[in-house]
């Protein structure tokens, strides 16, 4: 930066011009205050009241806190949503990575794009849809019965999102339909960033495929691993479109999360201070989950 | 910032200005945010002091209503009323169910509220002010002569019970629950007519079952099963005292011997295998069509889905009340009117309850509640019912309105007891309960549980 070779005549118009650095910044930084840090300042203020959005609100204090850590059905669906983890993570993401690695060893040519373009596929269907989609497919005699009973599996053919041991994984696997696609291309534009000499350099040293993997892709995509981990894991614990079109948190509580928990209290229940709470918990379970991955992938960079 | 502006700039320095730049901005915010008041108004809002009048005006008005989606009477009675009265116009604003009960209070509270507005519950909203208070219309048109059981569960006391009180509701169709039952295959199973007694009923369902067919057709993905919960409640509870719990009045409990041995013969029938195996899989419109495509003998439904159904299954289908426990016994069925309210912020509360009087009131309008929703028109039981074709589904029902209203027997859903307690409470418990899986003590249980605290806040 200029200013600071020449810092003592620079000061003045470096001032300035940072002044008008901020004019810029303003517009920004005016909508993110009003859309990002206004709503949570309220967001924060509700979660201390007794109010039903509309009438006369009374200061409770922490109490609605108290009950998001008390009440067994609330925290059973936290317990959910890290179930979920496992469908909206582990699996999209090591799916993800091995079709990654399996597309780039195809020749580059129309097998391979096409190979892309149908994994991708998912992502660009709404999950609303892609629920709706799916819970027919899930029904007693829908799609996924129909080939479990063609291949003499009869026996385990059953309501997949009516059933209380399935319902969640089946919701689930939803997920990672919808976001393999995801992981999978941004590896996929990864790994095309990866040094083509490094693969060569392994292979002249007599690695295989599993070497190869783990010493180079691996470590090459460490920033899109974590990039995918952050968003599948947000998109675990805050999930609400496949659960409100599959199963809407049944049957039971067996498939119920956080967000259609808070979407019930504060617009069913009216409720507005217990949905914020708990909004303000989920908040913080989020960060608390993604701001380690983000200082693990830095770390590594060193 | 003033303290920036004297310090010497450099590379470094900068990321600390900008930090400190946002940690200002945000204290001000959170300042100010704490500043402020508590959230929300400060109790009821002054209603408006319109002077009560049954002459509708001459000038041109326009009326807003918000309706859910899937509902057309209103189109239909709108069209009709603007036909008699070209000087007022409608305008119809629809949402899904889901979304209208969701932002109700929000809309009423607004200042362009409409001034018609489906509120299936109350709530919170008359301690809040949002609703016209009609006993003035009440007095000035003389709805004495209506029916009082059909009205009682659209009044709201001073402390918030409904069932008595002001009354802040009329129904755009007054419904009734009974059972509808495929002819064809009770035939296949040996049973040749409706049942006369409770008992009659589950002997019929064993016999179906012997015969291999599902004896009722029910599903529990959102709550349809609950009918069925609700009628076997309904024959062994007292109904003034589960009223009294619908109606939130105080100390009222859910755990009562009625409702434990209704929801005990719920479990009863789920191991019997009387429900279909992936119930909970099943939504209102897959448990209708199923039933209409010939899946299942019985099937608990009311009046709305009588049209449909005569269509789709011509004569081979028959409804009919939930019979007593005694073959003279009096009749008990869920009801409730299609309920709609007057926003107190309504800027044509006259003309808006003009239409709401001539709803129940106007030959034409009431044949068109009647066509369109195949629900009892209300009003006076004296007047005389619309027209309907004889012996079709839709005369049953209204036989059975009137019989269920002779015998005092409605009751009204008990998933409008609070406005979180179908999704909350009863529908994930009735999915453990009608699969066999919670007993029906403790589905009662359970259900109470939810309702205090929902009550308590």
């Amino acid at each position: 930066m200029s200013e600071s070779t020449h810092p003592r005549r620079a000061t003045r118009s470096a001032v300035a011009r940072r002044g008008y650095g901020w004019l810029f910044v303003v517009p920004a930084l005016a909508a993110y205050l009003l859309f990002v840090i206004y709503p949570l300042i309220l967001g924060i203020q509700y979660s201390l009241y007794k109010w039903n959005g509309v009438g006369a609100s009374e200061f409770v204090g922490l109490k609605n806190y108290l009950r998001v850590f008390s009440d067994p059905d609330l925290l059973a669906s936290i317990g959910n949503a890290f179930v979920l983890i496992a469908f909206f993570t582990i699996i999209p993401v090591s799916a993800g990575l091995f079709l990654a690695t399996l597309i780039r060893s195809i020749k580059p040519g129309p097998f391979s794009s096409a190979s892309q373009a149908i994994l991708f596929l998912p992502q660009i269907i709404p999950l609303a849809a892609a629920g709706i989609a799916w819970s027919w497919m899930y029904a007693q005699t829908g799609a996924v019965n129909q080939l479990l009973r063609a291949v003499g599996l009869d026996a385990i053919t059953r309501p997949w999102l009516g059933d209380f041991q399935t319902a969640l994984p089946a919701v689930g696997l939803i997920g990672s339909w919808v976001l393999t696609g995801l992981c999978t291309v941004l590896f996929l534009t990864g790994i095309s960033k990866i040094d083509g000499s490094l693969y060569e350099a392994v292979r002249l040293d007599g690695a295989g495929w599993f070497r190869e993997f783990f010493t180079i892709t691996i470590p090459g995509l460490r920033q899109e691993i974590a990039v995918l981990t952050t968003i599948t894991i947000i998109a675990a614990l805050s999930s609400f479109d496949i659960i409100y079109t599959t199963t809407l948190g049944g049957p039971g509580r067996s498939t119920l999360v956080p967000g259609i928990s808070i979407y019930r209290i504060g617009f069913t229940q009216s409720d507005v201070g217990l949905a914020s709470a708990f909004g303000i918990v989920l908040m913080i379970l989020v960060l608390v989950c993604v701001l380690p991955i983000q200082r693990l992938s830095k770390e590594s960079e060193r | 910032m003033t303290s920036s502006r004297t310090r010497p700039v450099s590379g470094s320095q900068r990321p600390t200005v900008r930090r400190s730049v946002a940690t200002v901005a945000m204290t001000a915010a959170a300042m100010l945010a704490l500043a402020a008041c508590a959230p929300g108004g400060s109790g009821p809002a002054a209603t408006t002091d319109t002077e009560v009048s049954t002459t509708l005006t001459s000038e041109k008005v326009e009326l807003t209503i918000a309706d859910e989606t899937g509902f057309p009477v209103t189109e239909k009675l709108a069209d009709e009323f603007t036909k008699q009265h070209p000087n007022i116009t409608f305008t119809i604003n629809r949402d899904t169910f889901a979304n209208l009960t969701a932002n109700s209070p929000k809309l009423m509270a607004s200042d362009d509220a409409p001034d018609l507005i489906r509120l299936p519950t109350i709530g919170d909203t008359v301690k809040d002010g949002l609703l016209a208070n009609l006993d003035p219309y009440f007095d000035a048109y003389d709805w004495d002569t209506w029916s009082k059981s059909q009205l009682a569960p659209l009044r709201v006391s001073d402390d918030g019970v409904r069932g008595s009180g002001s009354l802040y509701q009329l129904g755009l169709g007054y419904s009734v629950t009974g059972i509808y039952m495929n002819t064809e295959l009770a035939a296949t199973a040996g049973i040749d007519a409706p049942p006369a007694t409770f008992g009659e009923l589950q002997d019929d369902f064993a016999k179906a079952k012997a015969a291999g067919l599902l004896p009722i057709m029910a599903g529990d993905k959102d709550g349809v099963v609950n009918f069925v919960v609700q009628a076997a409640m309904n024959q062994f509870a007292d109904k003034g005292e589960f009223a009294s719990w619908i109606f939130n009045e105080d100390g009222a409990t859910y755990d009562t011997p009625g409702n434990v041995k209704g929801a005990d013969l719920i479990k009863t029938w789920a191991d019997a295998g009387y429900f279909p195996s992936d119930l909970n899989a099943i939504d209102y419109a897959t448990f209708v069509s199923r039933f209409q495509g010939g899946e299942g003998v019985f099937a608990f439904n009311g009046n709305w889905a009588a049209a449909e159904t005569q269509e789709k299954m011509g004569d081979d289908v028959a409804f009919f009340l939930v019979p007593p426990v005694e073959a003279d016994g009096k009749h008990v069925a869920m009801g409730a009117a299609n309920s709609f309210s007057v926003p107190a912020k309504s800027k044509h509360i006259n003309e808006i309850v003009y239409f709401l009087n001539w709803i129940h009131t106007d030959d034409a309008a009431r044949q068109i509640v009647v066509d369109v929703t195949g629900a009892a028109p209300g009003g006076d039981p004296a007047q005389a019912m619309p027209t309907v074709k004889p012996g079709s589904l839709i005369e049953d029902a209204l036989e059975m309105s009137a019989t269920v209203g002779a015998d005092d027997g409605q009751i009204d859903f008990m998933s409008n007891a609070t406005a979180g307690i179908y999704a909350g409470a009863i529908i994930p418990e009735s999915q453990l309960l009608a699969t066999g899986k919670t007993s029906g003590q403790d589905f009662v249980t359970a259900v109470q549980k939810f309702y205090e605290q929902e009550l308590a806040g």
